[in-house]
């Protein structure tokens, strides 16, 4: 679909496809055929650059029709665009693109929830590169002050952003040690491990507390060209690669 | 009328009492703050339903992105904080996470324009209808009295989508009629005339209606109108007002660049083109002082309201 676009953040959205899909048909409590069905579980793509892995797993899902993927993936008149709305696509929980914001969403909903009582569990994927944005930091205070143990948070940590490797462009790092001090129950995981994944991602929050995963990905992960190579950030694809792609990664 | 600086009970006491009426009548109803709670009273309504009130410190981005996340689950959110950083630090959270998706969220400004003297620029709101105003679907109010505002918050309230109130902390004479309706949208004309046309919006309304009592003394009868809403702005009642009267003065505690005189220009250039003046701050910071002072400074007195029309009128009879 990024092929056809020419456009389309590949390589974050090949680092989480894994951590995508453990959430989605092993965790979450989603029915593709009530996308609206008051008790879901959401996830807020805080990373919202990564879109299009998002839209393949919902398509995946049945929350839509697999043929929108390559009809209206960045098309003017199309619904999937490359940051994603809320408004226009099932199974999308926050229109998101602008980083920082998606992850306070994400403790509003977890409020919310409790708030509501509602058996609701919220999680927010982000990015590595979006540890940098003051707003993160905001959030994360307000979930543990607040004691949203019903919030998960997933990083996942590609070590790569638009401008280069993220420990060269801004360390964000130690973060464990910086979730742990904003009151936060802290796990890390192999993100390409769906095993590993499952696991870590089924066990409950401490009482009180919100919890992130830090999952160590590879960006573009797969595609033996793109892997750990921060220039897959956002790209169009030239003919050779988009067909090295398919072969690097087994698909017709 | 006197001043504005104390005496009677001020619009933001008047606010803490609002949002804890609304808040028995709208029971999705749900109170966001940042650390500002005891200066915009909002503190009333966190006594009144604490379970209600979400404290989340000074970080006015997060509070507007949490307000989004809130809405999704069907509560509806009111942020009650400072204009200034409501509108300016968390512009971009106002623009994509609420009004992108067209949120249920209410945004609400206190402290609107100069009306925080003593703490100067800093905190004073000058150009939040500017931003308010630019960002796709979202509705902008501002109240000329307390019944007004009170009516203003039921409107937002039970309306769908995102909506921007700003509240001046100081008090605001009573103007509206004892029978008077907000409607959304709709710009209240509270005094006839066909000379000149003043448009006022929030504190400066009061102002505008002594303006128009000096110009009676001299005989000129000046049409005062409410401009409550903001956005959208009411085309059809200005349009119709500078028809008859010829001229159009605006006058707001605001920036004159982006506010009130700017939507009313808007209007007038493309359907009823009339000469017009605007008062209000022209491409400067607020100061810091006495309110009295600083309003006359920016030209916010009723004398200079009424010169103003008196200056416009014999330059066209002369």
């Amino acid at each position: 679909m990024v092929w056809r676009a020419g456009s389309g953040h590949i390589g974050g959205s090949l680092s989480m496809v894994e951590i995508v899909l453990v959430l989605y048909h092993c965790i979450m409590k989603v029915d593709p055929q009530r996308p609206d069905s008051e008790d879901r579980d959401r996830l807020v793509l805080s990373k919202g650059h990564s879109a299009a892995c998002l839209y393949a797993v919902l398509a995946e899902m049945g929350f839509f029709d697999r043929k929108l993927l390559f009809e209206e993936f960045i098309r003017t008149h199309g619904r999937l665009s490359e940051h994603p709305d809320m408004q226009a696509v099932p199974g999308v929980e926050m229109s998101t693109g602008s980083l920082g914001q998606g992850i306070s969403a994400a403790v509003g909903m977890a409020w919310a929830a409790r708030h509501q009582r509602k058996p609701v569990k919220v999680y927010a994927i982000m990015g590595c590169g979006e540890q940098q944005e003051g707003q993160v930091w905001e959030a994360a205070m307000a979930a543990a002050h607040h004691r949203l143990d019903n919030l998960v948070a997933i990083v996942d940590f590609n070590n790569a952003q638009v401008s280069g490797n993220t420990s060269d462009v801004m360390n964000p790092q130690p973060l464990p040690e910086k979730y742990r001090a904003f009151g936060w129950d802290v796990d890390e995981v192999d993100g390409h491990d769906i095993g590993g994944l499952a696991q870590m991602l089924q066990k409950a929050n401490p009482a009180e507390k919100p919890r992130v995963i830090i999952a160590k990905t590879v960006k573009g992960k797969g595609v033996s060209f793109m892997e750990g190579d921060f220039h897959f950030h956002a790209t169009s694809l030239t003919r050779e690669q988009y067909e090295q792609a398919l072969i690097d990664t087994g698909s017709e | 009328m006197g001043s504005h600086a104390g005496g009677v009970s001020g619009m933001r006491d008047e606010w803490g009492g609002i949002l804890t009426r609304a808040g028995q009548k709208f029971e999705k109803m749900v109170v966001l703050d940042a650390d500002v709670s005891p200066a915009t009273r909002a503190k009333k309504f966190a006594e009144a339903f604490p379970d209600r009130f979400l404290q989340l410190g000074c970080s006015e981005q997060n509070v507007v992105s949490v307000a989004a996340g809130i809405s999704t689950m069907g509560l509806i959110p009111v942020t009650s904080m400072f204009a200034c950083f409501l509108s300016k630090r968390a512009a971009d959270q106002v623009a994509i996470s609420v009004a992108l998706s067209h949120l249920n969220v209410k945004l609400c400004g206190s402290y609107a324009g100069l009306t925080t003297p003593n703490t100067g620029p800093t905190h004073q709101s000058i150009d939040d209808v500017n931003i308010m105003r630019g960002m796709p679907g979202m509705v902008v109010m501002e109240a000329a009295d307390a019944v007004e505002l009170e009516q203003i918050m039921e409107a937002s309230l039970e309306y769908t989508g995102p909506t921007y109130v700003r509240i001046v902390r100081c008090p605001c004479p009573r103007v509206v009629p004892d029978d008077y309706q907000f409607q959304m949208g709709k710009a209240p004309t509270l005094r006839e005339g066909g000379d000149v046309t003043v448009l006022g919006s929030g504190l400066t309304v009061s102002m505008c209606l002594q303006a128009a009592d000096i110009l009676a003394g001299k005989g000129i009868a000046a049409e005062v109108i409410n401009i409550s809403t903001i956005k959208p702005i009411d085309a059809e009642a200005i349009a119709a007002s500078a028809a008859k009267t010829g001229f159009v003065l605006t006058v707001e505690n605001h920036s004159i660049i982006g506010g009130v005189g700017s939507a009313a220009a808007e209007v007038l250039v493309e359907q009823c083109p009339v000469p017009m003046h605007r008062v209000g701050i022209n491409d400067s910071f607020g100061k810091s002082g006495l309110l009295d002072n600083i309003l006359k400074n920016f030209g916010l007195t009723p004398d200079n309201i009424a010169s103003r029309c008196e200056q416009f009128l014999a330059g066209v009879r002369s």
